[in-house]
């Protein structure tokens, strides 16, 4: 039952050849990619991740956005524009708009370390390792930074002919961040981050 | 004619990929539980379909976002604030803010509600073609959160005292919980049920 790989999607059953670094497994049925391996992924997400982590954090703390009209200015940072929503019974909407768009992402970032660093290193995964990476793939459609971006784009537009709109450091930072993410999704293989926890 | 894992007495995990003897309950690779086919699902897609709809009512029907300038103070609608920014010229953004709270919200709840439908109704349209369905709501259903950042970046930044005020309306909330009820609905639906039903038919014998 080793050599056997099941289509999560589709339920169609394969028997798992040797997928040269590069190449892709896809099912016939479904066109789902089911192995798809690259050299030296797990160093590459890694530096990817350790990166992106330090962006989230940086960002956090820095102007995000900012405008002017009439001698009047203002900025915020992300975690203020969480906060928006703070009055009253919208509070509940304010924890989880932070939480789509720094904290899963971010969570999902140290899961994803968490996983691989002992693989990297031909180490024994650390203790529940498989809970940590079945989550994060759980987390990811959870995972809202680049609709964020997108949202920032889309406010300013809404807001060019009321006031004068200043982008901060930390959409920039942002902006790569959602980059990063997607680069580093392309290295992720989950085949063979599971036959490697399963060793 | 694809084999499945089904059809060879086997059960497949949906979260890792690994194949078990169909009597196995539990993934010993990433702690998964085993199910061949998810009959179950489809209540909980129901569920949250449900849910989903009737929270898009009220986010519908209460302001979204209230503005304050000099003059005058006004509450829009998700739809009033697209025919607002229309009305100034600014079209493509209209558009984007129709689509992504409108158009794609009511596309998704037909959609979902067609694919639950299909799994145990004969249907017209051939799997592969659901499938793709299945996948474009899926990856499309989260972008509609995108309207409630848009509320949250807005007024956390328009607050110029006496000049201007963007605050959100009550409508958010809603239109946030009927995004993530949508999105847990179609989450729930197991999409080897879409395939079933061809490959049963074919061989003229009804499994369950």
């Amino acid at each position: 039952m080793d050599e056997l790989i099941a289509c999560p999607h589709c339920d169609a059953l394969y028997h798992v050849g040797r997928v040269q670094k590069g190449k892709r497994a896809v099912c016939d049925r479904c066109h789902a990619k089911l192995i798809a391996p690259r050299k030296a992924a797990g160093a590459h997400i890694i530096a990817l991740a350790l990166a992106s982590v330090i962006l989230v954090i940086a960002a956090l703390f820095l102007p995000f956005i900012g405008i002017s009209r009439l001698g009047f200015s203002n900025q915020a940072t992300i975690l203020e524009i969480a906060w928006a929503f703070s009055g009253g019974p919208m509070l509940m909407l304010s924890l989880a708009t932070l939480g789509l768009i720094v904290g899963l992402p971010l969570l999902r970032l140290l899961l994803t370390l968490y996983t691989l660093i002992p693989l990297v290193r031909d180490r024994p995964p650390w203790p529940g390792a498989a809970r940590a990476f079945r989550l994060s793939e759980q987390l990811k459609p959870w995972s809202m930074a680049e609709i964020f971006v997108i949202g920032c784009a889309v406010a300013l537009v809404k807001l060019s002919d009321l006031a004068r709109v200043e982008l901060g450091p930390a959409f920039f930072m942002f902006a790569v961040l959602v980059v990063l993410l997607v680069i580093q999704d392309t290295f992720m293989d989950r085949w063979s981050v599971w036959k490697a926890l399963e060793k | 004619m694809k084999v499945t894992a089904r059809d060879k007495g086997l059960v497949g995990c949906r979260h890792c990929a690994r194949v078990w003897p169909m009597e196995k309950t539990r993934c010993d690779r990433c702690g998964a539980r085993l199910v061949s086919r998810d009959r179950a699902s489809l209540q909980k897609v129901w569920a949250w379909w449900v849910a989903g709809v009737m929270a898009y009512i009220p986010a519908n029907v209460y302001p979204m976002l209230r503005t304050r300038t000099l003059f005058s103070t006004q509450e829009d609608t998700i739809t009033a604030g697209a025919f607002e920014l229309a009305k100034y010229g600014s079209y493509g953004v209209a558009a984007i803010i129709l689509i992504a709270s409108v158009l794609i919200p009511l596309g998704k709840f037909f959609a979902i509600a067609y694919l639950a439908l299909s799994v145990s109704r004969s249907a017209t349209m051939p799997a592969g073609r659901r499938f793709v369905l299945y996948e474009v709501v899926e990856y499309i259903g989260r972008w509609s959160m995108i309207d409630v950042f848009v509320v949250a970046i807005l007024s956390a930044i328009v607050q110029l005292s006496v000049a201007a005020a963007i605050n959100p309306g009550i409508a958010a909330i809603a239109f946030a919980l009927s995004v993530i009820f949508t999105m847990l609905s179609a989450q729930s639906f197991d999409s080897r049920l879409i395939w079933d039903r061809i490959d049963t038919s074919e061989k003229g014998a009804a499994r369950g």
